[in-house]
C-alpha cells in the first residue's frame, strides 16, 4: 500500500517537474530587462541551433519508441516548418539538457569576452496555450512562472529585496513557514466529456491546499491566520475556511515540489464550493505579475471578456523546485495560471471562428520586457494538414509535447522575436474552422460524476461514478470525498461496485465528522476495471441545524465540495502502441515505460443538498410555547406537591360580603 | 398464572417476528418518533463499522451508545432481532413479577390497616379485593408487550428496549428487596442514560420501608442504610465506567455519550420538547436554557420523594414518566415503559378527571406524527411548525396524564384517611379542592 502511494507521489512529482521545464529555450538567463530585443534575438540564435540538433537526436531516439506517423510527411511537405526542441517527459532528458547547457553558455561567454554577469537570481516566463475544442469552443490557458533562486528560511538572513517575485506572497511564505501553497478560484464546471482534460484541473469555487514546513508547531493556528491573510490578498472569502471545511488528506494531496516530508499533519486542504469568482479576484491576481496587465500576455486579461465565458479558473501555485539538475539547493517557483473556455453560443457568434481579438478584445503587441520567454502555443495536433481549421498568421515553428499522456503538436509564436507581429506590429491569431459540426473526440480515459439520490429531507445517498474508458487497462484511483458534518454519513452503507460486482477498495481512510467542528473525510483506493463505471454510494442523514447556522437563503440548499479523483492514468501514447499504425517492429513490443502513465486529478461536480429548515420567523413563538408546556408540567406538579385537599367552603355571595363590610364598619358582628 | 403470561409472550414474539421479516421494519427504523440519535440501530451498526475500520467510534458524532452496548453487539450482531425480542420479554416478565410482589405487599398492608380499623367506614368501596388485583400483573405484561409503541421500538431495534429491560430488572430487584442487585441495575441504567439517577430516591425509600426503617433524618439506622445503598450504587457505577474504559482504553465515551445527552447538540426532530426549542434558541441564551431544561428533569425528585415517601412504587412511576417527558432525546419506547404501569393504578380510575380527553389527544397525536412528518419532509407542503405543534400537544397530553394520576393517587389517599363521602359543616355534600 505504502509503496503504491509512494509511487503515485513520485510519478506525479516527476511529471510536474518535467512540466515545469516546458518553456524551453533557456537561452539567455541574464538580465533580459536591460537588453534590447535584437540582442536577445542574437543570443538565442546559436543556442536554438544546438537545440534543434539535440531535438533531432532526441526524435531519432524517440522514433524508435513512439514515432508520430505524420512527422516525416509533414516535414517533407512543409519544409518551411521548423521543429523546435521537443519536450521529453523524462527526468534524465531534462538532466541532459541541463548538462549541455552549461558548457554552451561558457562558450558564449568566452566568445563575447565580457565579464560574466552575476548568476540570475530570478526569472519570469509567460505563455499562452490555445486549444480549439471539438465542440467548437476554445480553451485558452495562461501560465506565468516566476522562479527565484533564494531561500526564504535561511538562518539569520531575512529576504528583503524583491524583484520579480511578488513581495506579498514572499512575506506570506516567510511568515507562515509555507512549503507549498496551491490556491485556485474557479467559476463554472469543466466539462471533461466535451472538452477533454484541462492542463490544470480545479473544482468549482475556491480551493486551497497548503503544506507547512515541519518546523511549524501550531499548524491550525497558522492555517487560520493564513486563510485570513490570503483572503485579503485575493479579495476572496477564504476567511470562511475554518475547521468545519478543512481536512488533512492522507494520500490524495502530496507535495508537488522537492522535499520528502509527507507527514499529513502539515497539510491542510479546504474547498469553498460556493465561492463566486469575479473581477475583484482577478485584479489582485494580475497585480502579482511582474508586468501587471501593462505588457506581455497579461494585456489580454480583461475581465469583461474573461467572465463572459463558460469556464474560468485562475490559480496560484507556489512550491520549491530544484535550482539545478543536481538539486543541491532549492529555488522557489510561483506559477500563476488562468484557464478560460469561450463558448461559441454565449459569445453570440454563429460561425466557428476565433481570434485573439474576439476572445479577449485585445491583440498582442509585445512580450513582457521582464520575461525571459514569452510564447503563444496553438494546439494543431488534429490539424496537421490544415483540414480542420485555418490558422493565421502561420508560423514555421512547431513544438511537440506529451501532455496528459497524449503527444500534442503546437504552433509556437515566440513573442520575444519581432516575427510574429508582422508589419502591423500586433499579433492577432485567427482560427477559422472549415467544418461546422462538432468532430469526434477521444473520450477522456478517466472521468467522474456525482449526484445525490433519494427524495425528502430526511436521508439521501451520494453516488459517485468513476469512468474508466481505457479499453483494456485497469488502473487504481484515489477518491477523496469531503462531506460537511450536517450530512451525517453512514460509512457502513458504503458500497463500491463496478460492472455490478462488488469492488472492495484496497485502502480506506475515514475520519468521521464532529458536529460543528470538522467534516467527514473519506479517502479510498479503488481499482477501476477496464472499460467500466465504478459506482461509489454512501448514505447520509440530513441534520436540522440551529436557525442561526443556515445561510441567508436556506432553501437554496447547501453546497458540498467536489470529490477529488487522483490517478495515474495509462497514457494514450501507450495505448497507441498496440495499434496497427506504421511502427518499426522492434519498437512496438513493449509499451514504452516512461510514458505509460500520467498523473491526473479529476474533480466531480459539487453537490447542492437541501436540508430541513425550521421556521425562521418565529423564535419568540417557539420559546414562548415550549416554555408554556414546561410551565404546565411544572405548575401542575407544583400544585399537587404543595397544596392539600380540603373541603370546599362555599364563598359568600357578593351582596353578603358587601353587607358584612358595612356591618364591620358599623361595628356590628357580621352575618 | 404462568400460562397466560407465556401465551402473551408467544403472541408478542410472533408479532415482532412477523414485523421483522416484513418490509415495514426498514420504514419503522427510520421513524424519528421511534429512534433518536441516541439509540438508533443504524448508529450502532455504524459504530461497529467504525471499529472495524480501526477508527474510534467516539471520534465522530454519529455513535453515542455506551461501550458496553458496542461490546454486547460485537458478539450478537447477527442475532440482534432475537436480542431485542428477549429484552422485551425480560422487561415484561420482570414487570410481571415485580407487580405481583408489589400487589402482595399492598394487599398485606391493606389487611393490617383493615384489622387495625384505620380506614373510615364509608371507604369500603375503595378497598381493593384480591379478585380485582389478580389480573393486574398480567395486564402490565400485556400493556408492555402489546403496546404498539413497544412493538415499534423493538422492530426498529432501538436500544431503548435494552434500557427498559435494565430499568425493569432494577424495579424487580428493588421490590424483591435485594439492595445489592437493585444498586447494580440502577448503576447500569444510569450508565446507559444518566436520567435513571433520579430513581435512586424511590428505590431507597422502598428498601427502607421493606426493612421497617423509618425515614427519619435523626435516626442513625436511616443514615447507615442510605450510605450503604449509595456506596453500592456508586461502587457498581464506578466499576462499570472503569470496565468501559478498559474495553476501549479511552475516556472518549464520556463526552460522546453523556456530553451528548446533556448538551443536546443534535437537533434531529423527535417527540420531545428540546429539538425545536434549541433550533430556534438565541445563541447567547442557549446554555442557560439547556441548564433550565435539564434541571427540570431532576428537579422534581426531592419534592416528590417527600410527598410520596410512603408510596415509593408510585414514585418510581412518576419519575419514569417525568424522565420520558422531559428527557433530551425521548422516543416512544420510553413512553411505553411508564404506560405499562397504568394497569397497576386502575383502582384510581374513579378519581381521574380528564382521562378520556387525554387518551383521545394521545391517540390523535400518535396518528398525526407520521402525517405531519410526511407533509413537512417529503411533500414539502407543511413546515416544521406543524410537526412541532404536534409534539407540543403530545407532551401536554402526557403531562396531563401524569398529573391526573398523581392527583387521583393523592385524592384516594386523602379519602382513605378522611372518608369517602365528605360532609360540610351543615351536613350537605362537600366537594374537595386543593388549597
Amino acid at each position: 500500500m505504502a509503496a503504491y502511494r509512494y509511487s503515485v507521489v513520485l510519478l506525479a512529482f516527476a511529471l510536474l517537474v518535467c512540466d515545469s521545464t516546458r518553456a524551453t529555450p533557456k537561452s539567455d538567463e541574464g538580465d533580459t530587462a536591460e537588453k534590447t530585443k535584437s540582442d536577445i534575438a542574437d543570443d538565442i540564435a546559436p543556442v536554438e541551433d544546438v537545440h534543434t540538433q539535440k531535438s533531432d537526436a532526441v526524435s531519432q531516439t524517440q522514433a524508435g519508441r513512439t514515432p508520430n506517423p505524420e512527422t516525416p510527411e509533414s516535414m517533407q511537405k512543409e519544409s518551411l516548418r521548423q521543429w523546435e526542441a521537443t519536450e521529453i517527459n523524462v527526468d534524465t532528458n531534462a538532466d541532459v539538457q541541463g548538462d549541455e547547457e552549461a558548457p554552451d553558455r561558457r562558450d558564449a561567454e568566452a566568445t563575447d569576452s565580457v565579464p560574466p554577469p552575476p548568476p540570475p537570481k530570478d526569472q519570469f516566463q509567460e505563455e499562452l496555450v490555445i486549444r480549439p475544442l471539438q465542440s467548437g469552443d476554445i480553451y485558452a490557458s495562461f501560465q506565468f512562472r516566476t522562479r527565484w533562486d533564494t531561500d526564504f528560511f535561511q538562518q539569520g538572513k531575512k529576504v528583503a529585496h524583491y524583484r520579480l517575485f511578488p513581495k506579498s506572497l514572499g512575506q506570506v511564505i516567510t511568515k507562515f513557514s509555507l512549503r507549498e501553497l496551491h490556491i485556485s478560484f474557479t467559476q463554472g464546471y469543466w466539462r471533461t466529456m466535451q472538452w477533454g482534460q484541462p492542463f490544470l484541473s480545479a473544482p468549482p469555487g475556491a480551493e486551497l491546499w497548503v503544506w507547512f514546513q515541519d518546523t511549524v508547531t501550531d499548524v491550525d493556528g497558522a492555517w487560520k491566520e493564513l486563510t485570513n491573510v490570503l483572503s485579503g490578498i485575493f479579495c476572496a472569502s477564504l476567511n470562511f475556511i475554518d475547521s468545519t471545511n478543512t481536512v488533512q488528506p492522507s494520500a490524495s494531496f502530496k507535495p508537488l515540489g522537492v522535499g520528502n516530508v509527507t507527514d499529513q499533519r502539515f497539510l491542510r486542504y479546504a474547498v469553498l464550493p460556493r465561492e463566486i469568482v469575479c473581477t475583484e479576484n482577478l485584479t489582485p491576481w494580475k497585480k502579482l505579475l511582474p508586468c501587471g496587465s501593462k505588457a506581455g500576455l497579461a494585456v489580454l486579461l480583461k475581465s469583461e471578456k474573461l467572465f463572459h465565458s463558460s469556464f474560468h479558473s485562475q490559480s496560484v501555485h507556489i512550491r520549491p523546485v530544484c535550482q539545478d539538475w543536481q538539486c543541491t539547493s532549492t529555488a522557489w517557483e510561483l506559477r500563476q495560471t488562468l484557464g478560460v473556455v469561450f463558448d461559441m453560443h454565449t459569445s453570440g457568434q454563429s460561425r466557428r471562428e476565433w481570434s485573439l481579438f474576439k476572445m479577449f478584445s485585445r491583440t498582442l503587441t509585445e512580450a513582457c520586457p521582464l520575461a525571459s520567454s514569452s510564447k503563444v502555443y496553438v494546439d494543431i495536433t488534429d490539424n496537421s494538414q490544415g483540414e480542420l481549421f485555418d490558422l493565421t498568421p502561420a508560423t514555421p515553428t512547431l513544438s511537440q509535447a506529451v501532455v496528459l499522456g497524449d503527444r500534442r503538436t503546437y504552433s509556437v509564436y515566440d513573442l520575444t522575436t519581432p516575427e510574429p507581429f508582422g508589419t502591423l506590429r500586433s499579433l492577432n491569431i485567427l482560427l477559422k474552422w472549415k467544418t461546422t459540426e462538432a468532430a469526434d473526440m477521444l473520450r477522456p480515459l478517466l472521468h467522474g460524476e456525482r449526484y445525490v439520490a433519494g427524495y425528502g429531507l430526511q436521508t439521501g445517498e451520494i453516488h459517485t461514478l468513476i469512468y474508466n474508458n481505457h479499453p483494456y487497462r485497469a488502473f487504481p484511483v484515489l477518491l477523496l470525498e469531503m462531506v460537511p458534518w450536517y450530512l451525517r454519513l453512514y460509512i457502513h452503507t458504503l458500497t463500491v461496485a463496478s460492472k455490478s460486482r462488488e469492488n472492495k477498495p484496497s485502502y480506506i481512510h475515514y475520519q468521521p465528522s464532529k458536529d460543528r467542528l470538522r467534516p467527514h473525510l473519506l479517502e479510498m483506493l479503488v481499482q477501476l476495471p477496464p472499460n467500466s463505471v465504478t459506482e461509489v454510494t454512501v448514505q447520509f442523514e440530513r441534520a436540522l441545524l440551529k436557525w442561526t447556522e443556515y445561510t441567508p437563503d436556506p432553501n437554496h440548499g447547501f453546497y458540498v465540495g467536489s470529490s477529488v479523483i487522483s490517478a495515474l492514468v495509462p497514457s494514450v501514447v501507450a495505448m497507441d502502441t498496440n495499434s496497427t499504425k506504421e511502427h518499426p517492429l522492434f519498437s512496438s513490443f513493449f509499451p514504452c515505460k516512461e510514458e505509460s502513465a500520467y498523473f491526473v486529478r479529476v474533480y466531480t461536480e459539487p453537490l447542492l443538498v437541501n436540508l430541513p429548515t425550521p421556521d425562521f420567523s418565529m423564535p419568540y413563538n417557539v420559546i414562548c410555547l415550549t416554555c408554556t408546556v414546561v410551565a404546565v408540567g411544572y405548575g401542575s406538579l407544583y400544585n399537587l406537591l404543595t397544596r392539600t385537599f380540603q373541603v370546599e367552603e362555599p364563598s359568600p355571595g357578593l351582596a353578603k360580603r358587601l353587607a358584612n363590610v358595612i356591618r364591620w364598619l358599623r361595628g356590628v358582628p357580621p352575618l | 398464572m404462568a400460562a397466560p403470561l407465556t401465551l402473551v409472550l408467544i403472541v408478542a414474539v410472533t408479532i415482532r417476528a412477523v414485523l421483522f421479516r416484513s418490509s415495514l421494519a426498514e420504514l419503522i427504523s427510520e421513524r424519528v418518533e421511534v429512534v433518536s440519535p441516541l439509540n438508533a440501530w443504524k448508529r450502532v451498526v455504524e459504530g461497529l463499522a467504525l471499529l472495524d475500520l480501526g477508527v474510534s467510534p467516539y471520534s465522530g458524532d454519529v455513535f453515542h451508545e455506551t461501550p458496553l452496548i458496542i461490546y454486547l453487539f460485537h458478539f450478537v450482531i447477527d442475532y440482534a432481532d432475537i436480542v431485542f425480542m428477549i429484552a422485551d420479554g425480560i422487561t415484561a416478565v420482570a414487570l410481571y413479577l415485580a407487580v405481583q410482589d408489589y400487589n402482595k405487599a399492598v394487599f398485606r398492608k391493606q389487611k393490617f390497616a383493615l384489622e387495625a380499623d384505620r380506614y373510615p367506614h364509608d371507604c369500603i368501596e375503595l378497598i381493593r379485593t384480591p379478585k380485582q388485583m389478580h389480573y393486574i400483573p398480567l395486564k402490565v405484561a400485556l400493556f408492555y408487550l402489546l403496546n404498539p409503541f413497544t412493538v415499534l421500538s423493538c422492530v426498529a431495534k432501538s436500544t431503548c428496549g435494552l434500557n427498559n429491560a435494565v430499568i425493569a430488572l432494577f424495579i424487580l430487584c428493588t421490590i424483591k428487596g435485594s439492595a445489592l442487585l437493585s444498586a447494580i441495575f440502577l448503576a447500569l441504567a444510569t450508565y446507559q442514560s444518566i436520567y435513571p439517577l433520579t430513581l435512586f430516591a424511590p428505590a431507597l425509600l422502598y428498601l427502607l420501608q421493606r426493612l421497617y426503617i423509618p425515614v427519619n433524618l435523626r435516626r442513625p439506622s436511616f443514615w447507615f442504610f442510605t450510605l450503604q445503598y449509595a456506596v453500592m450504587f456508586l461502587g457498581s457505577l464506578c466499576v462499570i465506567v472503569c470496565l468501559s474504559f478498559f474495553l476501549l482504553s479511552s475516556w472518549d465515551f464520556i463526552p460522546s455519550v453523556y456530553g451528548f445527552i446533556l448538551s443536546v447538540p443534535d437537533l434531529t426532530p423527535n417527540i420531545g420538547l428540546f429539538w425545536y426549542f434549541f433550533a430556534e434558541m438565541f445563541e447567547h441564551f442557549r446554555l442557560f436554557f439547556i441548564c433550565v431544561f435539564q434541571i427540570n428533569v431532576f428537579f422534581y425528585t426531592i419534592p416528590l420523594s417527600i410527598k410520596l415517601k410512603e408510596h415509593p412504587v408510585f414514585l418510581i412511576f412518576m419519575q419514569i414518566a417525568i424522565i420520558s417527558i422531559f428527557k433530551s432525546y425521548p422516543t416512544v419506547g420510553d413512553i411505553a415503559l411508564y404506560m405499562a404501569f397504568l394497569p397497576v393504578w386502575n383502582h384510581l380510575y374513579r378519581f381521574l378527571r380528564n382521562i378520556f380527553l387525554v387518551s383521545c389527544v394521545l391517540l390523535a397525536c400518535s396518528a398525526l406524527f407520521p402525517v405531519l412528518w410526511h407533509l413537512w419532509i417529503y411533500a414539502g407542503s407543511a413546515n416544521s411548525n406543524f410537526y412541532y405543534a404536534i409534539t407540543l400537544l403530545f407532551n401536554v397530553a402526557q403531562i396531563l396524564l401524569v398529573s391526573d394520576y398523581f392527583y387521583a393517587y393523592l385524592r384516594r389517599e386523602h379519602h382513605l384517611t378522611h372518608g369517602l363521602y365528605l360532609k360540610k359543616k351543615d351536613g350537605s355534600e362537600a366537594t374537595l379542592v386543593l388549597k
